[in-house]
């Protein structure tokens, strides 16, 4: 296959996403967005309050050819236009991660492409490079010659993932500044959502139901946020930019069990917004101080958890105080998806890295410094 | 019929199989006896057989595809990969118990070390076994054919009925069995003794080509086998803290 210089400057990249409970695959040509079908296997999950593994990676397999199928439509191209196959080889699910990475595998060998392995955090942040092609370019993270833009960072937050992250180079020059390091805050709003006895996931439930409640009603712990922890300006400490929920679930958790103890009728609302205040402050104040630290001039909010109101308010206000430009992709570009992956494939194909090939494994634990695996 | 036939309920195998009647014929094999690392070596395994038998995908006639019962993450590797494969390339797609594959070594044993009624066992992890009955039915002219006698089942080696057992099921638990096959067999394609056997793609495309010799069609189901439910509880109701 001969590659022009047009398909170099504007390639046709297939991206596949399996990491958690979303089957996707995207397409995209250059920057600009073609299609964006996701499977999700959500509802499978209700009844068990949280992400099955078995049960998502039984969905990717009967999902994948539909999905790819239907992606192949709505973009209006076929397999032969396209030049080249991304997909997330990690951080995420093992089993599920397997299905994606086999199945891009055997579309590469049967289609002659070149595939990419690529990182799934990176890929949150690569969406910012998309526009819908009408000319409705807002949130764009390149100037016009395509350079990205300098003191780039990004927030991810999900209910896989809470990270925050320096991007210098989106092809190869990625560092992790913060991470949880235990529970997503995702999973922590799944959580307390079965404390308070709202439904699955708990990151609509409780934003929902903190409308009406008191965000001041409780002081709930803010996770790694002491002096021990943080440091100094001068002197930074160890977790300075990490976070931790599960010392805050269980704060929630003894609250709950204390009204209930006393035959007190258990205040969901004022306990959901009172441990959404908790979240998004340690969040944003984190994001921020590691932003304003780092050089970090604009910052893109990513994940599904970017869905949440306060979180979205709270972080804008502090940017703006700040003077942090503040990006914030559709609600359709957060959540796991296809067009992500091949947004970051677009980019490494027109920068010239060479794909990974057939013989690479799904790495659960992928490091952001591995934008794209190399070649085994 | 020319096939492409895949296998990862056990360890991963690729074949292509030739399925004339009366002269089938296996054009190139590959396997690997790592048992964990399907989605790393399967497609490129796909590839190198192809250029072995040296057959084009366009000259494929389908895909054949063991659909277990086996591990789950293995068997997804396997059958994700058949039917991308078989999208692409636009291929008529099969799907097989993958014990067939071992089932058909068995039935094809020369006469005098044939069993009328076997069965079959493979590794289903946590101290259980993937297994099936069989028995050999003569099929004249079309050679002898293993018929399943039941469905596939999962469980512990000691609920097997008092009949031999082939594969690498029995290998595992010999003591549970009444009959394992524990020497190896002259006359066997499979050198190696019964209890060691898995189920490989070019047996699996074999017993495809003496269910197409004897009239039969190959089923177009490649819904997994998993047999075991996900280990995924619905969690009670939360323990309240009544005074
Ligand atoms: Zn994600």
């Amino acid at each position: 296959m001969t590659v022009t210089s047009e398909s170099v400057r504007d390639p046709l990249i297939l991206g596949i996403e399996t990491s958690c409970d979303e089957t996707g695959v995207g397409i995209v040509r250059g920057r600009t967005l073609l299609a964006n079908t996701v499977s999700s296997s959500m509802d499978q999950h209700v009844r068990f309050g949280g992400v099955i593994p078995e049960i998502a990676s039984r969905a990717h397999l009967e999902a994948f050819v539909p999905t790819l199928q239907e992606a192949l439509e709505t973009a209006g191209v076929t397999l032969d236009d396209v030049d080249a196959i991304a997909v997330t080889a990690g951080p995420g699910l093992a089993g599920a991660l397997m299905v994606g990475v086999s199945a891009a595998k055997a579309l590469a060998l049967s289609t002659g492409k070149p595939l990419y392995g690529i990182n799934h955090l990176v890929a949150h942040v690569s969406v910012g490079l998309l526009h819908d092609g009408h000319g409705d370019v807002t949130r764009e993270l390149v100037d016009d010659d395509g350079a990205l833009v300098q003191g780039l960072g990004a927030v991810l937050v999900s209910g896989g993932h809470t990270e925050i992250l320096r991007v210098r180079d989106l092809a190869d020059d990625v560092e992790l500044l913060g991470a949880t390091i235990d529970d997503a805050a995702g999973e922590a709003y799944d959580k307390v959502a079965r404390l308070l006895g709202l439904s699955y996931p708990g990151g609509p439930t409780i934003d929902r139901a903190a409308v009406d409640g008191d965000p001041k009603a409780f002081k709930f712990p803010r996770g790694l946020s002491n002096a021990k922890y943080m440091g100094s300006a001068e002197n930074r400490g160890k977790r300075r930019y990490d976070f931790s929920f599960s010392g805050l679930k269980t704060a929630v958790a003894r609250v709950v069990e204390a009204h209930e103890a006393e035959g007190l009728e258990v205040p969901v609302a004022d306990i959901a917004a009172s441990f959404q205040e908790a979240v998004v402050d340690v969040i944003t104040r984190k994001a921020v101080l590691a932003a304003t630290e780092n050089g970090i001039t604009t910052l893109l909010l990513g994940g599904g958890v970017a869905a949440n109101s306060r979180l979205r308010d709270l972080l804008a206000e502090r940017c703006a105080d700040h003077g942090i430009r503040l990006v914030v992709p559709p609600l359709s570009l957060c959540t796991d998806n296809g067009a992500m992956v091949a947004a970051l494939g677009s980019r490494l194909v027109s920068r010239g890295v060479a794909p990974t090939g057939l013989a690479f494994t799904a790495d659960p634990g992928l490091p952001v410094t591995s934008v794209s695996v190399a070649e085994a | 019929m020319l096939l492409l036939c895949l296998d990862t309920s056990a360890a991963a195998s690729v074949a292509v199989v030739d399925t004339t009647p009366q002269a089938p014929r296996v054009l190139a094999r590959w396997e690997t006896a790592d048992t964990r690392s399907h989605a790393e070596v399967l497609t490129p395994a796909v590839e190198t057989t192809l250029n072995q038998a040296g057959i084009a995908a366009g000259e494929l006639d389908g895909i054949l595809v063991g659909t277990g019962p086996g591990p789950f993450t293995g068997l997804r590797a396997g059958l994700v990969t058949a039917r991308t494969l078989g999208f692409v390339w636009d291929l008529e797609l099969f799907g097989m118990c993958s014990l067939e594959a071992i089932a058909h070594d068995v039935a094809s044993l020369p006469e005098p070390v044939r069993p009328s009624e076997f069965a079959v066992a493979t590794d289903a992890r946590r101290r259980e076994v993937y297994w099936a009955t069989y028995t050999v039915a003569d099929g004249e002219d079309a050679g002898p054919r293993a018929l399943a006698s039941g469905s596939p089942r999962v469980g512990a080696a000691s609920e097997l009925p008092d009949v031999p057992v082939y594969g690498r099921g029995a290998g595992l638990y010999p003591e549970l069995l009444a009959h394992p096959v524990l020497q190896a067999v002259p006359g066997a394609h499979d050198t190696a003794p019964p209890v060691e056997w898995q189920p490989h793609a070019a047996s699996l495309g074999l017993a495809a080509a003496a269910a197409l010799a004897a009239d039969l069609e190959l089923s177009d189901d490649t819904s997994p086998l998993y047999l075991r439910e996900s280990d995924a509880k619905v969690p009670g109701p939360r323990k309240k803290a009544t005074a």
